[in-house]
């Protein structure tokens, strides 16, 4: 979000935001919420169910509250400004319990680290609170890497994976990187590099369905270029863009398929195989 | 990929271009390849991160200082540019701009006028007002004269003619000029300077734009490769140079980094070949050079983006063309498809404040908020938050008031509705889960065919138990 | 209300209650990337341009006429452009009349409404000098006035420059702050930095769009 700088008028003319330092981890915790994301509840609950044993297997208690639904990104990025804050206020007050959050989801943990102080611009009383909400809010696998400190064993077998990250998971909480060294982590996992890697997807929420036919060019783009890489199966952190590049794949009658990164890490790490 | 919706519903649309753009198997290829060179030249042109990214702080930080002076300083750059004998003019539309050039040229009894490369000319649509008046305008950019050739715009800012290959340009002059086809490159430039040189010798009058008007000196200072921008302001005898008020810098130092910024992040290139800085008219003791010099500052609907203070952002623009160059949806579509002047990411945004948002209403949607072009910017526009801001005018009643031109051009009551409800689904946590149950157990049954989503994904099917319940059951807990 | 006033009421009326900016202009960003040791000066800027198809040769004051001559016979050149007012105008035509160079010298002594057909279409090549060149980007700094007029050095195909060893700067902010630029630019200030270029067709670079196909630079050592 754009800062105010130098001067406090309201129509002050805005410089961009300073650039933000290294972030500084916490040690681990012996509690965590999981905010599991509207997308990875309906169509990957595995994945969120393998982010808390993730969690559980480094000796934290993770808490996962009823109320929670979505982190109202669709609204706030379709324009819909007071529906997003409806339903934004409502996680903010659920949240509110000073333990750290623990999101499968880089978008929506970019969600409440960054524009939430967008959403709640209006109401200086609250910004408080959101930047507190901020920083206790952690994506997966930055958690995994850089609080957790995690040490793990690949029982695996050796394999050979495409890594796909989400745009605002990229550009908002680095989450290509942290993913890449937790994979690196893993003794027979092999990563590739595939073409045009930053490349968005073409999912972008509401994108996908008001301009299909730029996302459908995108995501075959996106598709191909997986494919082409040589890996076995693709793994992002990101379940938007998984329901896009799975979709898409399935359409075409691919075999290619991609998986979500918590349940991929937890195969590996625990041994379990899953169909 | 099938086409469902019937194309001539859409073709004057974005979406409705767009499918057609998609379909055109050269166009893609042409831009696929030059975006991705592009990018390349940036990053090489770049290699320092530390480098860039203070160097993008400070333009940024130049941008917004002669922004937040912005009225003080074009008075200022006013009074420097008439005491070294520029005349200043000023526009608030392009009709006005258009009055003020057709009568500098009427003066001299002018019919010949040849131009060097200016987007805001693109704006003031020049050439057809001109034409109408029988004024040749001529472009002399190579890739602006091959388009006007071809009687088509730019479809990008600074290389104009990128959505065509060689053959398409041979067989452009061979159709137009008579001259045999070539597949060299440099025999068709050779082509183009033969017959340009002579329009630049009988040209009554030259236009330019201005790449930064500087107040502390009243300087317009130029950038170019092929030298056509100082043919058109030295050669004829009038030079009218035309630019957007936010072009105005404060000092004459300010330039330096903005110069590396523009030319790295736009060709990758450390400088171009020409900076020409144009202080005033030809002297009395001076054997060349215009001896009217005018300047023309436009508004056209940048004072509105002016007033808010987050939509002034978008008037930090430089014009490097990086933005596009780095735009998923751009590089797919070219830049014909957003149908006006600017196209691309900066398009997006600064024409809904020139034309109006009912004239251009799919275009802050026509993003999907990725990114990549806010992070190559080099003057830090936050360009997907100038999206998110013209998608929430674009939605607001009228009660509501949008604050950009002809906002609420996609007011719905029953998109608004829609929204409303999804709100209180996902802010009653018993209605919330109820859904969750409800799209589960009948997954299944959902509709193969969802519309838009089905056209290219199969038909998303919910998890037998959503992450609520797995959880619940994990967790071995009530609420909590 | 004019459209002047229009424009400027809506502005002010945009930043009301407002204050400007500060200047934070932090003139290490760029200048300290861009600094290079005295015998890294000339190597840099002859790299930068040479790669943009410059032509560069390095002399003593005295070799530089006689390459000149060179040059243009090398190519079958008929005539060149210079300035007789300017010192370097003067040794030319002195080492012209004693080697009987067979270019013919032309002097732009008048302006151009009187010969811009000759100008355009039968200059071969100019000669001008330069008041300084830029190590960081690969420029030279062009100072047209009346004896060396703008057009000089932009419409013959070949565009020779004089290049003192002694005037290249670091980068162009030092250019702006030692030659105190701010308190006095000419009618038309010029940074070359190579010959005309273009890439608008299918981004292939072709040479000699519009301004002179070919730039020779002669960097006089003189330091």
């Amino acid at each position: 979000m754009s800062e105010l700088f130098y001067d406090a008028a309201p129509n002050a003319t805005r410089v961009a935001p300073e650039r933000p330092k290294p972030r500084v981890y916490p040690d681990k915790p012996a509690e965590v919420t999981l905010f599991g994301t509207c997308v990875v509840d309906l169509f990957f609950p595995e994945a969120g169910l393998d982010a808390i044993r993730l969690l559980e297997r480094e000796g934290i208690r993770v808490h996962f509250p009823q109320e929670q639904s979505c982190c109202g990104q669709p609204a706030w990025t379709s324009g819909y400004v007071n529906e997003a804050r409806d339903v934004a206020r409502a996680q903010l007050n659920l949240l509110d319990n000073g333990l750290p959050v623990v999101v499968p989801s880089g978008s929506c943990a970019g969600m409440f680290r960054q524009h939430y102080r967008e959403v709640f611009a209006e109401e200086p009383d609250t910004l408080k609170r959101v930047d507190d909400l901020a920083e206790r809010t952690f994506e997966l696998t930055e958690f995994l890497l850089h609080v957790c400190k995690v040490d793990w064993q690949d029982l695996g077998q050796p394999t050979q994976i495409a890594l796909h990250t989400s745009c605002s998971a990229r550009r908002e909480m680095n989450t290509h990187l942290h993913a890449r060294e937790l994979l690196g982590k893993l003794a027979n996992v092999e990563r590739l590099d595939h073409d045009h890697e930053s490349e968005c997807c073409g999912f972008g929420g509401t994108f996908s369905v008001r301009m299909p036919e730029v996302s459908g060019a995108m995501v075959l783009d996106k598709t191909r270029s997986l494919r082409e890489s040589g890996a076995v199966e693709m793994v992002t952190a990101d379940g938007g863009c998984l329901l896009n590049i799975n979709g898409s794949l399935e359409k075409q009658k691919q075999t290619f398929r991609g998986r979500h990164l918590a349940s991929f890490l937890w195969g590996r790490v625990s041994g379990e195989v899953k169909s | 990929m099938s086409q469902r919706i019937p194309v001539k519903e859409l073709t004057d649309s974005f979406r409705g271009r767009a499918v057609g753009a998609l379909a055109d198997a050269q166009l893609r290829t042409n831009f696929r390849v030059a975006m991705d060179s592009l990018m390349k030249k940036r990053a090489d042109a770049f290699p320092d991160e530390e480098e860039r990214e203070g160097l993008r702080e400070l333009g940024n930080h130049i941008k917004a200082r002669a922004l937040s002076r912005l009225p003080d300083l074009l008075e200022q750059l006013e009074t420097r540019l008439t005491a070294n004998g520029v005349k200043v003019h000023w526009a608030e539309t392009t009709e006005e701009a258009n009055r003020i050039v057709h009568s500098i040229i009427e003066a001299k009894q002018g019919s010949q006028v040849v131009k060097g490369k200016s987007m805001v000319s693109e704006e003031m649509e020049m050439n057809d007002y001109l034409a109408e008046r029988n004024i040749e305008c001529l472009e002399s950019d190579m890739g602006e004269y091959i388009v006007q050739l071809d009687g088509e715009k730019p479809s990008h800012i600074i290389m104009p003619a990128i959505h065509k290959n060689r053959f398409q340009v041979s067989k452009l002059f061979h159709d137009k000029l008579g001259v045999d086809e070539t597949e060299d490159v440099n025999e068709l430039i050779q082509i183009g300077r033969r017959t340009l040189r002579q329009k630049f010798l009988e040209a009554d009058v030259g236009v330019s734009g201005v790449n930064f008007a500087i107040a502390e000196t009243g300087t317009l200072l130029l950038v170019e490769n092929e030298g056509n921008g100082r043919m058109s302001t030295t050669a004829p005898p009038v030079h009218i140079a035309v630019t957007g008020i936010e072009k105005v810098v404060e000092n004459l130092r300010d330039v330096v980094p903005l110069l590396s910024l523009l030319t790295r992040s736009a060709l990758g290139q450390p400088i171009t070949t020409y900076v020409n800085m144009i202080s005033g008219p030809r002297k009395a003791d001076e054997l060349d050079g215009p001896e009217e010099v005018h300047l023309v500052l436009l508004d056209n609907g940048r004072s509105g983006a002016f007033a808010d203070a987050q939509l002034r952002q978008t008037l930090n623009c430089i014009r490097c063309g990086a933005c596009m160059n780095h735009c998923p949806v751009y590089a797919r579509v070219g830049g014909h498809t957003y149908g006006e002047v600017y196209p691309g990411p900066i398009g997006k945004i600064i024409t809904p404040h020139m034309v109006g948002l009912h004239k251009v209403p799919d275009h802050p949607s026509a993003s999907s908020l990725c990114g990549a072009c806010g992070e190559v910017c080099p003057v830090k526009i936050p360009i997907p938050e100038m999206l998110q801001r013209l998608r929430q005018e674009n939605v607001k009643s009228p009660a509501e008031q949008p604050k950009v031109k002809d906002g609420g051009a996609k007011y719905s009551r029953k998109e608004r509705a829609i929204w409303r409800f999804w709100a209180s689904l996902n802010t009653s946590p018993v209605f919330y889960r109820l859904f969750l149950w409800g799209a589960t157990r009948f997954g299944k049954l959902a509709p193969k065919n969802v519309g838009p989503w089905t056209e290219n994904h199969s038909a998303p099917v919910p998890a037998r138990r959503s992450l609520h319940d797995l959880a619940k059951a994990h967790l071995n807990q009530g609420d909590r | 209300m004019s459209a002047r006033s229009n424009i400027l009421n809506k502005l002010r009326a945009g930043l009301a209650g407002t204050t400007p900016r500060p200047d934070d202009f932090d003139e290490g960003l760029v200048t300290r990337p861009w600094q290079y040791a005295p015998e890294d000066r000339i190597t840099r800027l002859r790299s930068l341009m040479e790669a943009v198809h410059t032509e560069i040769h390095q002399l003593t004051t005295e070799q530089w006429p006689a390459k000149v001559q060179e040059l243009l016979e090398r190519r079958g050149l008929k005539n060149l452009l210079y300035a007789p007012g300017t010192d370097h105008g003067q040794t030319l035509s002195e080492h012209w009349q004693q080697s009987g160079a067979a270019p013919e010298l032309l002097a732009y002594d008048r302006p151009i409404e009187e010969w811009k057909e000759e100008l355009f279409w039968q200059v071969d090549a100019s000669i001008t000098g330069t008041v300084g060149g830029i190590a960081a980007t690969g420029s030279l700094v062009v100072w047209p006035d009346r004896h060396e007029p703008r057009l000089m050095s932009l419409l013959p195909p070949l565009h020779i420059a004089l290049l003192k060893a002694s005037e290249v700067e670091d980068n162009l902010y030092g250019m702006m702050q030692k030659h105190n630029w701010s308190a006095g630019l000419p009618t038309n200030l010029l940074l070359v930095s190579g010959p005309s270029k273009t890439a608008d067709i299918e981004q292939v670079l072709a040479y000699g769009a519009h301004g002179p196909k070919e730039l020779v630079v002669l960097i006089l050592e003189d330091a």
